[in-house]
């Protein structure tokens, strides 16, 4: 149920408005509300609730119930800069309150020490810019914490041998250990590798007056109706609201931030939903819009003072997109698993975070997971085995035998930072309020491929260590369809080659911020909500203490 | 849900991870949204066609069959699938109207070119049927995680097909008329439960619990 929340006037300048309420968004309200200062949160989606959220697969997945609209929004693709981009849909995130963390997985990995430091590692890697963070594990190390406590993530510490140093154990146990859990840890052992109950932003337990999760089999792709997956919307947004000074404002798209003549920023610019136009005046803006929005909103908002985007001196607004590799392998049981209840992942493993690249051949590294996150409908059209048939009695078969059997090892992993990658504005194509839509240019890194055919092997490995009596991997192909958003804001000390510091300050405008995907340097190991949540902790905190100074205007 | 809707019965199958406090808590809300769900899914079945003339609705359901045939178990014909379709070239698949018109009109010559003798497709026997359409069938098959409506300019065939594959297995209670009794889940075993306690399978049913991994386990770097 929604709060009694205050209404701010757009002529009213309030302390802070943040753009987009998401796994950043969220938190960088509850932060900042809660700290005092008065807060205005626009959101291009609509405010859904609990009593939203059905299980109705063409309402969710079809229709796009919870994600970007592509009649409204189109995107475009090409892979590299020189060609001319072909109009298709080229990413998915989340469009409502809450953002995409109504629906994600839920994996909350931590980075590791060595994703913040891994340039001077490896040293260069040809064809990538791969840098340093300005940060380390140990400055982000508190942030971690307050994300496992305040939002909420069931786990065990001190499970994965390869884990990073905490300064507490996880809140609550793990959940519940699945079919596919129980088969990857047994095989994953007698392979010698070291499993893990997964780190999971699911409450396994109530708390903060939420629900534990109650399995319900709806989980990725799907917002949660009991309030059990730790979402902003359920965990971090109702916190703002309560201290009476942050105002959530849906159905509100930002299209262009405003600056003055000392080339400051005034208050962010939206489309009601009647199309109707406002300004919203704010001493400082924080966009928090995601890794494809968050640049484009930057770029939309070129004036004269700033005629290549705000924050973009530098040029690199939009560039090293990386989107995370990966390779899948499904296999089919001869028992029911009945891995459609409950959550998706239970187990995971982290031996191979760090490869050696001189014994593998290629820069990078990656986890594995155990899951099965395939509602009926589409697993009847896109999980059975190759060579099924299409329709028949066999398909039917195979369905009414393969849906209770069926599991899969997942590869997560690196992509490497690329500058020709990226998210830009189209030059033709339009959304449906005119504006310029996103055009994705994407060709991974060859060394990402060579990670994800890796990944796909050691999970084809591991399904047969588990006895799987059928078992499949998709060839691993260039990716055309973005679900990561990362990079393309990067935190540097050098305001050449970046756009933020690490206080989530542009380095161009005192009082213009960026916290989301768009911030990382490094692209993790394929789970990157848990440190946009963190990096959002933190940039509350920093921010904080500038305000408090008088140093953001 | 099929049976009725009472405190016990849904408590008794909550899951241990649920609180009683937090059942007490969110009890109205939750029988609200599944008895809502349920009136919707009754009321779904529509009293006669909205797209479909009765003569294409039994050319469609004569496809359907033959997409999900009924043999020891139900299929599609079953499940009413042929509802679910007519609602949803009125509701999400209105875009695919013209393919049925088009694809309803190509379907009877192909029927006259390859058996001569026979009337319509539902009058063909299903081994005809199977090859009428097989010589539509389109081996280009969709993607993982490719799953979206409205997908234009599909092939006939296979719009029914996805479209049949929809209304065996979506939500019965979505209110969208297929899944009729739940049959589709039946089959494929999924229960209607809105929520499960472990153990879920034959895997987990015996596990001894989580025993940490080695002491001594090096960080061994593959």
């Amino acid at each position: 149920m929604r709060l009694d929340t205050p209404k701010y006037k757009t002529s009213d300048e309030v302390d802070f408005v943040i753009v987009g309420s998401g796994a950043a968004g969220g938190i960088m309200a509850k932060e900042l509300s809660t700290n005092g200062f008065r807060v205005v949160v626009l959101e291009q989606g609509p405010y859904l609730t609990e009593a939203d959220f059905v299980h109705d697969e063409i309402k969710v997945l079809g229709e796009d119930l919870l994600t970007n609209k592509p009649k409204l929004q189109p995107n475009s693709f090409r892979k590299t800069p020189n060609e001319r981009a072909k109009p298709q849909r080229a990413l998915v995130y989340g469009r409502c309150v809450g953002g995409t963390s109504v629906h994600f997985t839920a994996n909350f990995w931590r980075f590791h020490e060595i994703d913040f430091v891994e340039r001077s590692k490896v040293g260069p890697v040809p064809g990538a810019d791969l840098r340093d963070w300005p940060l380390t594990y140990a400055d982000l190390e508190p942030y971690y914490t307050k994300v496992e406590w305040e939002i909420g993530v069931s786990g065990l510490a001190g499970a994965s041998p390869f884990d990073p140093p905490r300064s507490k154990p996880y809140p609550m146990p793990p959940l519940p250990v699945k079919g596919s859990g129980v088969i990857f840890e047994r095989a994953a052992r007698k392979l010698g590798w070291h499993p893990f109950p997964a780190p999971m932003a699911i409450l396994s337990q109530p708390r903060a007056g939420r629900s534990a999760c109650v399995n319900c089999g709806f989980c990725l792709a799907f917002g949660c109706e009991v309030g059990a997956k730790s979402s902003s919307l359920a965990a971090a947004i109702p916190v703002a609201e309560k201290t009476g000074r942050c105002e959530i404002r849906p159905n509100s798209y930002v299209h262009r931030i405003e600056t003055d003549s000392n080339g400051r920023v005034t208050g962010a610019l939206y489309f009601d939903e009647k199309r109707n136009t406002h300004l919203q005046k704010a001493k400082a803006v924080i966009v928090c819009a995601n890794g494809a929005e968050t640049p484009r909103l930057l770029l939309l908002s070129a004036n004269k003072q700033f005629p290549n985007g705000l924050a973009n001196s530098s040029g690199v607004v939009g560039k090293y997109l990386m989107l995370n590799s990966g390779g899948v392998a499904t296999g089919v049981f001869e028992d029911q698993l009945n891995d459609y209840k409950g959550f998706a992942v239970s187990r995971i493993l982290h031996d191979f975070y760090e490869l050696d690249h001189e014994k593998v051949g290629f820069h990078g590294g990656g986890g594995l997971d155990a899951r099965f996150d395939a509602t009926p409908v589409n697993f009847a059209l896109n999980g059975l085995p190759p060579n099924t048939p299409r329709w028949g009695k066999g398909f039917k078969d195979a369905m009414a035998n393969n849906f209770t059997r069926t599991m899969e090892v997942f590869g997560h992993g690196t992509s490497l930072p690329v500058e020709a990658n990226s998210f830009s504005l189209d030059p033709d194509l339009k959304d449906a309020w005119g504006l310029p839509a996103l055009c994705l240019t994407y060709k991974d890194h060859p060394d990402d491929i060579k990670l994800s055919n890796w990944l796909s092997q050691r999970s084809l490995e591991l399904l047969d260590a588990a006895g799987a009596k059928q078992k499949w991997a998709p060839p691993v192909s260039e990716q055309q369809f973005a679900f990561h958003l990362l990079g393309t804001c990067r935190m540097g000390n050098d305001a050449k080659t970046s756009v933020i510091n690490s206080d989530h300050r542009t380095h161009d405008i005192k009082n213009l911020f960026l916290c989301d995907g768009s911030s990382l340097v490094t692209s993790g190991r394929g789970q990157p909500t848990m440190t946009i949540e963190a990096l959002s902790f933190r940039a509350a905190d920093r921010i904080t203490a500038l305000a408090k100074r008088s140093e953001i205007t | 849900m099929n049976e009725s809707l009472s405190r016990r019965n849904f408590l008794s199958r909550g899951s241990a991870a649920v609180s009683a406090v937090w059942l007490s808590a969110h009890w109205p809300s939750i029988v609200a949204a599944a008895e809502h769900a349920h009136q919707a899914a009754k009321s779904a079945a529509p009293a006669k066609f909205q797209f479909f003339s009765p003569e294409q609705a039994a050319e469609i359901d004569a496809i359907t069959a033959r997409v999900i045939p009924s043999d020891e178990t139900p299929g599609a014909r079953e499940a009413g699938v042929v509802y679910f379709i007519d609602r949803a070239l009125t509701t999400f698949a209105v875009d695919d109207q013209q393919s049925y018109r088009d694809g309803l009109a190509s379907l009877q010559a192909r029927v006259h070119e390859l058996f001569p003798d026979v009337e319509k497709f539902s009058a063909a026997t299903p081994e005809q049927q199977d090859q009428i359409l097989h010589s539509f069938d389109d081996q280009a098959g969709a993607g993982r995680r490719n799953f979206r409506a409205n997908a234009k300019a599909k092939p006939f065939f296979e719009t029914v097909r996805v479209q049949t594959i929809m209304g065996f297995l979506i939500d019965p209670d979505a209110g969208r008329g297929g899944n009729r009794d739940g049959i589709g889940w039946k089959l494929i075993g999924r229960d209607r439960d809105h929520m499960f306690q472990p153990p879920f399978g034959h895997y987990d049913k015996d596990y001894a619990g989580w025993q940490p991994n080695p002491p001594d386990a090096e960080k061994t770097k593959a």
